[in-house]
């Protein structure tokens, strides 16, 4: 147990945090949420500027063009980057964190070649086509069909929830390869360029009222068989692969970030005479043993990974439960905090984090969804069941 | 950084529960129930023998020359069998009171309104006056209220106590689950209702929580951080305990199903120390 950096590390934060203090302040004016193609520009000279520095692809393996930081490393680099303002990952997103490992761990060289590069220099965005109307967390039923047709595979069907689609390049597409098959037997994985025929996108506004993700329909898409990754029908151990990436560290930025709006809450009531009120008090005093505890838990799993050579653990699941949660309590505290002239104004920013965080227990596995992960992975109740 | 156990620590927590696995197993812990307000003082100089109360003195000075992360493992291992007795009092006067440190002299502290094993014990730190004694809800913790005031309880004694909660409350988890497990009901154990299961994988997450915040508790030293590890594990031995009783249904509501020893030993420990309410004060202040 020992929660001290090394010198290493601690001189690679030194390093980092000289680096931020030159580079932010040069950074372009924040584009608007609805401006995509702004956002898009931002978030890509924010990678260059990464790549430039050395700080790209920090947590890939070196032979895939990354650093191959230790899961620590990445812990700092997220912590730092947060305190210090820094732009998050963004469009960017698919790219850096399931697109591109899962080439980086499935791919042939020559994909590797073409699609890897273009991430970490910022030049190219990639997005997610994995859930449909139909198979949310049920994601192997999907059924977007894929039929071979010579050197092509002809696609139609309809994803959703697919985040930067209008301003993507590539998208890691599941297919349904063979409906005959066992529903994850019969899955491939294909990288879908997004300037083929046949792609229509539809934006979808979010309860927040922002268009952050959207919907996209596919009327036979024809996308070289080349661009398979992996093998035919292969394509659900591949995407694991993808989100087993994961190394205890997907929520570092957000923890930290939760921290401070603690810290502005209690300046707030402070302030504004809320904090007379015992129970609200109590409230944020809870908050912080939550917020300090997902911290040190955060610490706790990126341990474990580091440990393990960089494979994940299956905390991550334990973690997002607790963590999804508390920031649901802790923008609800916020509202109360403002009181009802702030909380009800849509353009607060704790307003839209409030509503944003609705999307927590939802996304990325529902709390239902995880509950069941908890309680059969780790403590091996039986599978199935109602 | 490497916050995970180190291979001593691992080799500690496994002697400790070793240890108590052959002195103090369930026939004990029954025996014990069935006596109350008797302390073994066999298995206390055991455990003296063993280390559990000279764990952190110098090893000038016969000790076994460990820190905080240690005891904190060794008190989670006590947690989760519900060894009995005043083990922070007496862990904590080692090295100040004579005997203390080798499971000779039993003491206890009265730094609250309940001072538990009065009787039993052969020094009281603090002043005991007007302690009269009460009929304790926990059969394994006879109990004296005090008329205070109290002197204030020590951060360390906060934290070993806390260690405990994490012992009991990862204890009712793994109880809840083999329960589930077994029984069958509808022909299907009932752990693979999603009902039973969602209950069990909560009582993982606060588990997990308490732990990261008690051992970094013991690793920073850090008086807030002391009060998260209070708050989360004090939450996560009581409501733990509760949801193992819910789990094993009828058989949880018998005095024959170790549960309730849990849960009301939760209750004590709970009740030792700050309300939850003085203690988000505290985290509240910090802010």
């Amino acid at each position: 147990m020992d929660l001290t950096y090394t010198d290493e590390e601690e001189e690679f934060r030194a390093k980092l945090r000289e680096w931020l203090a030159s580079v932010l302040p040069g950074l372009p004016p924040k584009p608007s949420p609805d401006d995509w193609p702004g956002r898009r520009a931002y978030d890509l000279g924010w990678q260059r500027r990464l790549y430039d520095a050395g700080y790209a692809g920090l947590h890939w393996p070196a032979d895939a063009g990354g650093r191959g930081a230790t899961p620590t490393q990445h812990l700092i680099f997220l912590e730092e980057t947060e305190k210090a303002g820094a732009p998050y990952v963004g469009a960017n997103f698919v790219g850096l964190l399931h697109a591109g490992p899962t080439i980086a761990a499935e791919g042939t060289a020559e994909q590797r070649a073409r699609w890897l590069p273009p991430v970490l220099r910022g030049d190219e965005v990639w997005c997610q086509g994995f859930s449909e109307p139909d198979a949310g967390s049920d994601l192997a039923s999907l059924r977007t069909r894929a039929v071979r047709d010579g050197d092509h595979y002809v696609v139609s069907g309809s994803k959703i929830w697919t985040s930067h689609a209008e301003v993507a390049d590539w998208c890691e597409l599941l297919v349904r390869t063979d409906p005959a098959a066992p529903k994850h037997r019969g899955i491939t994985w294909l990288a879908m360029p997004m300037d083929a025929p046949g792609i229509t996108v539809r934006p979808l506004r979010t309860l927040a009222g922002s268009a952050e993700f959207a919907e996209m329909f596919l009327d036979d898409v024809r996308i070289p068989v080349a661009n398979r990754v992996g093998e035919e029908n292969d394509g659900w151990r591949v995407t694991m692969v993808t989100l087993s990436f994961e190394r205890g560290t997907a929520f570092v930025g957000e923890v930290v970030a939760c921290r401070r709006v603690l810290g502005e809450l209690a300046a707030q009531a402070r302030k504004n005479g809320r904090w007379d009120d015992a129970v609200l008090r109590r409230r944020l005093g809870r908050l912080n043993a939550e917020f300090r505890a997902l911290w040190r838990l955060t610490q706790w799993n990126v341990s474990e990974s580091q440990r393990a050579g960089g494979v994940p653990g299956i905390g991550g699941s334990v973690f997002k439960l607790r963590y999804s949660h508390a920031r649901q309590e802790l923008f609800d505290a916020a509202a109360e905090v403002l009181g009802a002239g702030g909380a009800l104004d849509a353009d607060h920013d704790w307003t839209l984090d409030r509503l944003s965080s609705l999307s927590y227990t939802i996304a990325a596995g529902t709390s239902q969804i995880q509950h069941n992960i908890v309680a059969e992975r780790i403590l091996g109740l039986p599978k199935g069941g109602k | 950084m490497d916050f995970q156990l180190t291979d001593d620590q691992r080799a500690l927590r496994q002697g400790v529960r070793d240890l108590l696995a052959g002195r103090f197993d369930r026939d004990a812990l029954r025996a014990a129930v069935d006596v109350p307000g008797h302390l073994d003082r066999e298995l206390w100089r055991a455990l003296g023998e063993a280390g559990f109360f000279a764990l952190r003195l110098p090893e000038a000075d016969g000790g076994v020359g460990l820190g905080l992360p240690e005891a904190v493992l060794v008190f989670e291992e006590a947690g989760r069998v519900l060894l009995p007795g005043p083990l922070v009092a007496t862990h904590l006067a080692a090295g100040t009171v004579p005997g203390a440190a080798t499971g000779e002299t039993v003491v206890t502290d009265a730094d609250g309104e309940l001072l538990p094993w009065l009787d039993a014990s052969d020094v009281v730190l603090a002043d005991a006056s007007g302690a009269a004694p009460l009929r304790s809800v926990d059969p394994l913790t006879p109990l004296h209220r005090l008329p205070g005031p109290y002197a204030p309880r020590t951060p360390e004694a906060v934290l070993l106590t806390a260690a405990e909660q994490l012992g009991s409350a990862g204890r009712t988890c793994e109880m809840a689950v083999q329960h589930a497990r077994e029984r069958e009901q509808f022909g299907q154990p009932i752990g693979a209702f999603q009902a039973v299961k969602h209950l069990c994988a909560q009582m993982l997450v606060r588990t997990e929580l308490a732990r990261a915040a008690v051992y970094a508790a013991a690793v920073t030293g850090d008086p807030v951080e002391t009060a998260a590890a209070e708050l989360l594990a004090d939450e996560a031995a009581v409501r733990n305990a509760r949801d193992c009783v819910q789990v094993h249904g009828g058989m949880g509501f018998t005095w024959e199903a170790d549960v309730h020893l849990h849960l009301k030993r939760a209750w004590v420990r709970a009740g030792a120390g700050r309300t939850a309410r003085e203690t988000e004060e505290v985290l509240a202040a910090a802010l």
